[in-house]
């Protein structure tokens, strides 16, 4: 059965490692943090200027002043920090942050992604993506393979405007777990019951498969 | 000590004048300069080109200034949330610069600090870099950008003195910081305006230097964009 976007924030949970710096973008990226493992020490930013992110508040007590990246009222832990936008994606492009886990409409076989713009249709603008996937070592996407039409996402050459360029390293979708290698999509995992036959025929670009291909463990 | 403070959002704006570039502070609703925003819509200043990291939305923040048609350019690098934005960008009446959002606020603090362009990797392949300048450094590409120049900087802040010393909470320091003092003339509203050495130096984020007008808001509504809550267990 393909995974929700609950499963697939919570397949993705299992790559945020003890001592990662992360950084989670809207969407399903978002539920990430839910389900990140509570026996590793892991600490949430987000660029609008905070480390450190905590749950959403208690009813009554939201701060117009502290918020999200998805404009949404945040909370944070001890030890967190506030700083400006020019010093967040100073750490961002130094690389301190460990791990980038963002939405696509697009995935390409060489790393390229595409999600911030549909000519003539959706226009909303790049917001820190491209600062975000320019510069991150390692960028998870997390994305559904197939759109409402049921064409593959999962590309040889993305067709809309691009984010960033030969950057990502692992997608996480609703059917598969895939990385990114030198020769193209390397299938690594499938969604519980779903078969690889399924997984290529909704796969636009080539899959490199090895061996018996495991199921997620959700 | 010299003092910047002036008495009015009036007096505070005023020298902008139709045609003018502007930088606003904030991100989303947060930190916005509410109250210069509302009396620019009075004033009626048009053909505005305005350095903003979002567009406000339908009824509230720039959505004010876009609604009466008195922004030319928009600046930016995330637009969503404004179903007025996308219409007047879409039917051409609105001119609009979509910029990664690191790349905005680092023009900003690049015009801060007095550099006129420096070298970034975001946007390298994408239509971003389309007319500028490709350098590789340390095996990676690079697209040279280049300092913001605007004449009015508006900024809003927690805390300010008489000096025009200015103290941020929370995430709403986001670019309001970076664009204190990245125009030829940087105007703070702040929540609350203090006499001078009430506030800490140790505590200060952007010192007064970059600061030529301050002002206390009269209103702050503070709206919350995405108001997300969890329940007491």
């Amino acid at each position: 059965m393909a995974l929700d976007k609950n499963d697939i924030a919570k397949r993705i949970a299992q790559e945020v490692k003890d001592k990662y710096f992360v950084n989670l973008g809207i969407g399903i990226p978002t539920l990430v943090a839910n389900y990140v493992r509570t026996d590793i020490s892991v600490e949430f930013q987000s660029e609008n200027g905070v480390l450190g992110m905590g749950p959403f508040p208690f009813e009554g007590e939201e701060d117009a002043d502290v918020i999200n990246a998805g404009k949404q009222t945040i909370t944070t832990l001890p030890g967190a920090s506030f700083f400006d936008s020019a010093f967040s994606f100073g750490m961002i492009r130094s690389q301190k942050v460990d791990l980038t886990i963002l939405g696509a409409m697009e995935v390409a076989e060489n790393g390229d992604i595409a999600n911030w713009k549909i000519p003539g249709k959706m226009v909303k603008g790049m917001g820190g993506a491209m600062d975000l996937v320019a510069s991150a070592e390692n960028i998870i996407v997390a994305m559904m393979h197939v759109n409402k039409a049921g064409e593959s996402k999962i590309l040889k050459r993305c067709t809309l405007p691009l984010t960033g360029v030969g950057c990502v390293k692992k997608v996480v979708t609703e059917l598969a777990v895939m990385e990114i290698t030198p020769k193209g999509f390397k299938l690594l995992e499938r969604a519980p019951g779903v078969s690889v036959e399924h997984i290529i025929a909704s796969t636009e670009a080539e899959l490199i498969i090895e061996g018996d291909i495991p199921e997620m463990v959700i | 000590m010299i003092n910047k403070k002036v008495n009015s959002v009036q007096e505070a704006l005023q020298g902008i004048e139709d045609g003018m570039t502007i930088m606003l502070g904030g991100f989303g609703l947060c930190g916005i300069p509410e109250n210069s925003i509302a009396e620019l819509v009075q004033k009626g200043t048009t053909n505005l080109t305005c350095i903003s990291n979002n567009a406000g939305v339908d009824d509230f923040g720039l959505g004010l200034l876009l609604q009466k048609r008195q922004i030319k350019k928009m600046i930016s690098s995330y637009v969503g949330e404004n179903a007025e934005f996308e219409r007047q960008m879409l039917s051409g009446e609105l001119e609009v610069e979509l910029t990664p959002q690191g790349t905005l606020a680092e023009k900003c603090r690049a015009a801060q600090a007095g550099i006129p362009a420096f070298f970034t990797p975001a946007g390298y392949g994408t239509e971003v870099a389309e007319g500028k300048e490709v350098r590789e450094f340390n095996g990676k590409m690079h697209i040279m950008e280049l300092a913001y120049k605007a004449d009015f900087s508006i900024v809003k802040a927690w805390k300010g003195d008489e000096a025009g010393n200015l103290i941020f909470k929370g995430t709403a320091r986001n670019f309001n910081a970076p664009m204190a003092g990245a125009a030829k003339i940087t105007i703070a509203e702040v929540e609350e305006l203090v006499p001078v050495g009430t506030l800490d130096p140790n505590q200060i984020h952007i010192p007064g230097i970059m600061v030529q007008r301050i002002f206390k808001g009269e209103k702050f509504e503070k709206r919350i964009e995405q108001r997300t809550t969890r329940k007491r267990e």
